[in-house]
């Protein structure tokens, strides 16, 4: 069954979520997420099917527009994150 | 210092309770969920999975002694010592504090679990509305988590936000939600993205000269407005139903249900303990699945 996680916040300025496809992270040995991300976002952890699974990390969850901003320019933004690139099971979305 | 600058208006009702139908524990298989939430706790005890015995308690500044006291007072008058229990889960902030815990659940899947047992298999969309966090939640028939999603940026939409507002308002927490429907024009909702400036437009209201029940009604409205965009946002796909705190207040309630325009299952159980009881599911198949791998369990492992 698939499962998406949800990791993020909404406030007066927009809604800031990264959507995670854990059903594909339980398949990835290669964690490309981990060094991928300039700013440290993701980890792995055990999802309560002893699953390996990425998550974001409680200190990021409610600083993610802050934190991505870096890979985020208002103009000449790529078409595709460092963190997506690195994520070879293709598991990763961004709200904003 | 008047007795109203005193009184401790946010207080809800602290209380234990054990199943009549159920005599003796004895001889059956008996299993534990304990809830360590930021605001409350909540301890539940399974006998050959029907719910024996539970607390519900608010959570002091130690998790550990949090989690000890909520399954202490759960095990009041029933004969039971932890020995008693094959299986614990914690769950909740608090989970991996949980001393006498076989294993740490998240409450998000406890909660999923719980619903399902209190709501029965047909619920798809579960909205917990805890003590400093909101979560939309999708699931199956089995209870399993097919999606979440998340919000404990601020406590505008939260528990600790409407106790801020009984509080403010001096009127007792289990009354605001009727008082807030007993407006006859419904007001333009106060600010939901933060509790700090809706704390502060509702002091400006009151020195309008708005009445309790106004101010209340524009509070809940905007409670209610703010937990809609974060269900909408996931999906909204029926049956629906609501946990935690929140869900006793019925103008919260019925004006989420208001702007859906779908009713959400009415609950039998208190919807405070649908994390601990998920987790009592879990740790009764979790027996089960160690019985069938393992010999016995070997004591007590720390939550991870």
């Amino acid at each position: 069954m698939k499962m998406i996680a949800n990791h993020g916040y909404k406030d007066g300025s927009g809604e800031y979520y990264i959507s995670l496809d854990t059903d594909k992270c339980s398949l990835c040995e290669e964690h490309g997420c981990l060094d991928g991300c300039p700013g440290q976002v993701f980890e792995i952890e055990f999802d309560d099917w002893d699953e390996e699974v990425a998550t974001v990390r409680a200190g990021a969850r409610n600083k993610l527009k802050q934190i991505c901003a870096a890979c985020k320019p208002v103009s000449g933004r790529p078409l595709r994150l460092p963190c997506q690139i690195a994520c070879v099971s293709d598991a990763i979305k961004h709200s904003w | 210092m008047n007795e109203n600058e005193t009184k401790e208006y946010w207080r809800w009702k602290e209380y234990n309770w054990k199943n009549p139908d159920i005599p003796d524990w004895r001889g059956s298989l008996v299993t534990a969920g304990v809830d360590v939430g930021s605001t409350s706790s909540q301890a539940v005890i399974m006998v050959d999975g029907e719910l024996y015995a539970f607390s519900n308690m608010r959570t002091g500044s130690d998790s550990p002694s949090s989690a000890i006291d909520a399954i202490n007072w759960a095990m009041e008058g029933t004969g039971l010592t932890l020995d008693d229990i094959r299986f614990t889960v914690g769950t909740g902030y608090g989970r991996v504090n949980v001393p006498f815990a076989n294993k740490a659940v998240t409450e998000i899947a406890c909660h999923a679990r719980g619903a399902n047992f209190m709501y029965g298999p047909t619920v798809r969309t579960l909205l917990d509305m805890g003590g400093q966090d909101c979560k939309a939640i999708h699931c199956d028939e089995r209870g399993k988590v097919t999606s979440f999603l998340m919000n404990d940026k601020c406590a505008a939409g939260t528990g600790r936000g409407m106790e801020v507002f009984a509080n403010l308002l001096a009127v007792p927490i289990e009354e605001v939600g009727a008082m807030s429907l007993s407006v006859e024009e419904e007001p333009a909702p106060v600010s939901s993205t933060c509790v700090v400036f809706a704390k502060t437009e509702a002091t400006g209201l009151l020195r309008a000269g708005w009445s309790k029940e106004k101010v209340l009604a524009a509070y809940c409205s905007a409670m209610a407005s703010r937990v809609v965009s974060l269900l909408e946002r996931n999906g909204m796909e029926k049956d629906f139903a609501i946990t935690g705190g929140i869900a006793k207040n019925p103008g919260v309630v019925q004006r989420i249900e208001r702007i859906l325009g779908v009713e959400a299952l009415k609950p039998i159980y208190d919807t405070q303990i649908a994390g601990a009881l998920g987790g009592a599911l879990f740790a009764k198949a979790l027996f089960a699945k160690a019985g069938k791998d393992k010999p016995a369990l070997q004591g007590k492992m720390a939550g991870r």
